[in-house]
């Protein structure tokens, strides 16, 4: 039995596949930025807010957390126009990709702002610090370096979902994919190569983000 | 060398029957004592009698049940935040273990709480935190970060950090504990710069060779009481309560 | 225009949820027994079987599960194998969950300290006695909280196989809103069975955690 695989009809199609991975890139890049915060702003919430606030922000990350991805951007693009809300499809693509992060990054965050050293907490009281200066200046910043790691996992993760987005037909990569297959019928190969590319790209964000993480926010230092 | 307002006839620190417990441990039992403007206190005891606790009281990092507490004339109010960093500007604290920032240089470890709290800004505040470095011998380290720097170095930062809020009562839970032996000169030198320049001292320590010559008066702590007080020449050379005793000589 | 009561609704909800949980487990206990021969393969000392078994986690971790899905589907057809959509998902989430599993304990044997290697090597046991009665148990407690926990990844990795065709309950919330036109209705009933699925699961292994870190 030969099998017979073509690549370069794939291949062929390379503006096609590159714009898709610039879009699952931007998708990332615009979630990555708005779920990190939205994750911080939650953590806060956790730590310093009043018990409703805890609880709000408590469900929201328990529903996100067991609740699969597809059925969130599902809910986003087909459920919320009934209620009036229509959103487009990269719209709803990137919503549901800050909800989906914001609710990880806030756990992620909470335990790194947990594991601050009782410490660092009574200098920064002792110097008249506010709670809120506290929190952005003397807890965050160690936090955010201490569980720089698991949300530089947690980003790359939602990268790699975001190739459900292509189901509501946003332009990403494996909607390209899936296009060119559906035009040339070379199924296996078209997404043999999508998935190389996606692969790429999680190493390439991987090393891109621990270095922007080392340069950036922790002030030079290194390790 | 405070800003704060002078209460000529008021006690910088007065406490009066202040009781507080953890649960139902009760860790002190009605401390009376009243600190003068300028003077150096000295506190000594086993741990567990409630030393560095009395101590965390005064700037309010331990909250007690009974009992007044008055900073300068203020009483402290819990509930109100701004009250509490209004005492804190007043207060400085030094802890055992530094606690200096270490995502920030040692520049913006002295620098952060006037900028944030009082609002300084910019080549006046980057100045004044040259001086206090230059002022506890680290000049040089303006731009090192804390885990450049050895113990004693980090602990003379914690002072100048405390310094940079002009606060006009310091107090010191044994700062020099957690440090190599040969560290504790470097930082008791510059605590004894301050004494001699008028600061109020709350001192927790070991040292008792540091507290007897630079303390206007020791107390001596047992069981969460003030068991003994008095000038440092009296208490070490004739202490009067077998407890003291038994605690001098066990830590000669 | 048919008009459906949200009994209706719920009830073909059910039924396809009882598809999820079969698929669940199919891929949960397949991808465990792959993951344990993994793990094996691992912990013999051969740096190029090491490095392959590496090779295989990272791969399937650094791309998207839907890809393994498409892949599974069109690579089979492509073998000519006999292709259903209950043969795809049933491969492509068995390996998925092999490599993620067989990562999480290999992170537990790892973490087994190395003077329980040594006192087992010092007392002459072989190596497979020292992992069969020193090491697999130790790791295998820190090992049930996480393993537990990825339960929950599996259950929600199974809403993918909508998208190669597979009728679980993703596919039938989909199949159902474009009956009954009431897609917030529809998809909130979804997320909800997720959730009493799922959640149970997570709540679970928390405790087990807790658990395990009171013992220590």
């Amino acid at each position: 039995m030969s099998i017979e695989l073509d690549f370069m009809a794939v291949l062929a199609e390379w503006p096609m596949l590159l714009r898709g991975a610039a879009w699952t890139l931007g998708l990332t890049a615009i979630s990555a930025v708005l779920g990190v915060a939205l994750g911080i702003a939650c953590a806060w919430a956790r730590t310093e807010g009043a018990a409703p606030l805890r609880w709000v922000v408590g469900a929201y990350v328990e529903l996100i957390r067991n609740t699969p991805f597809i059925v969130q951007l599902f809910f986003i693009f087909f459920g919320l126009p009934a209620l009036g809300l229509r959103l487009s499809p990269e719209w709803s693509s990137v919503i549901a990709m800050v909800v989906n992060l914001g609710a990880y990054a806030a756990e992620i965050v909470r335990a790194g702002v947990q594991a601050t050293p009782k410490g660092q907490v009574e200098a920064a009281m002792s110097l008249a610090l506010t709670r809120a200066q506290t929190f952005v200046h003397v807890v965050l910043p160690p936090a955010l370096r201490r569980v720089w790691p698991a949300l530089v996992s947690q980003i790359i993760i939602v990268m790699l979902g975001s190739a459900v987005c292509g189901q509501i037909a946003t332009q990403e990569l494996s909607y390209a994919a899936n296009l060119i297959q559906s035009r040339n019928f070379r199924a296996f190969e078209a997404f043999i190569i999508a998935t190389l590319m996606y692969l790429l790209m999680a190493m390439a964000i991987r090393h891109v983000l621990n270095r922007v993480g080392d340069r950036f926010l922790f002030g030079g230092r290194r390790g | 060398m405070s800003d704060t307002d002078q209460n000529n006839n008021g006690a910088a620190v007065s406490i009066k029957g202040l009781r507080k417990s953890y649960g139902s441990n009760e860790v002190l039992k009605g401390i009376d004592l009243e600190v003068r403007p300028g003077e150096v206190i000295a506190i000594i005891g086993k741990s567990g009698s409630g030393k560095s606790t009395l101590l965390r009281c005064v700037n309010g990092l331990e909250v007690f049940q009974h009992g007044e507490l008055q900073v300068q004339g203020q009483p402290l109010v819990y509930q109100d935040a701004a009250a509490m960093r209004s005492l804190r500007q007043r207060v400085g604290m030094i802890f055992q273990q530094f606690n200096l920032f270490p995502h920030l240089s040692v520049g913006r470890n002295v620098m952060l709480a006037p900028g944030l709290v009082k609002k300084e800004g910019g080549a006046a505040l980057e100045e004044r935190a040259k001086q206090l470095l230059a002022r506890v011998g680290l000049a040089d380290k303006f731009s090192a970060y804390p885990d450049q720097l050895s113990g004693g170095q980090q602990q003379r930062v914690a002072i100048a950090r405390a310094l940079a809020m002009n606060p006009g009562i310091l107090l010191c839970d044994e700062i020099t504990s957690a440090l190599d032996p040969e560290l504790v000169g470097e930082v008791l030198g510059v605590v004894e710069s301050l004494a001699a320049e008028g600061m109020t001292l709350l001192m927790v320590t070991h040292e008792m060779g540091f507290a007897r010559k630079v303390s206007d008066r020791v107390i001596f702590m047992h069981q969460g009481r003030v068991h003994e007080v008095g000038p440092p020449a009296e208490l070490f050379a004739a202490p009067r309560t077998p407890e003291l005793q038994q605690f001098l000589a066990s830590i000669h | 225009m048919v008009d459906f009561t949200l009994w209706d609704i719920v009830r073909n909800l059910l039924l396809a949820a009882r598809w999820t949980v079969v698929l669940s487990l199919i891929a949960f206990v397949g991808g465990g027994l792959v993951g344990l021969a993994l793990l094996v393969l691992r912990s013999l000392d051969k740096p190029w079987l090491q490095r392959l078994v590496a090779g295989y986690v990272q791969l399937f971790q650094g791309t998207p599960l839907l890809m393994q899905l498409f892949l599974a589907y069109f690579g089979l057809a492509l073998l000519g194998v006999e292709t259903s959509a209950w043969f795809a998902a049933s491969l492509a989430l068995t390996l998925y969950t092999s490599a993620f599993l067989t990562e999480i304990w290999h992170g537990c044997v790892r973490a087994v300290p190395r003077g329980q290697w040594e006192a087992a090597q010092s007392l002459a046991l072989s190596f497979m006695e020292q992992m069969r009665h020193v090491v697999l148990p130790q790791a295998g407690r820190l090992a049930v909280a996480p393993t537990v926990g990825f339960l929950v990844q599996v259950i929600k990795g199974t809403a993918l196989a909508s998208v190669i065709g597979f009728v679980e309950l993703t596919k039938a919330g989909t199949m159902i809103t474009n009956a009954t036109f009431e897609p917030f209705l529809v998809y909130s009933c979804v997320a909800l069975m997720y959730f009493a699925l799922c959640y149970p699961i997570s709540h679970y292994s928390r405790v087990l955690e807790g658990r395990l870190h009171v013992r220590h």
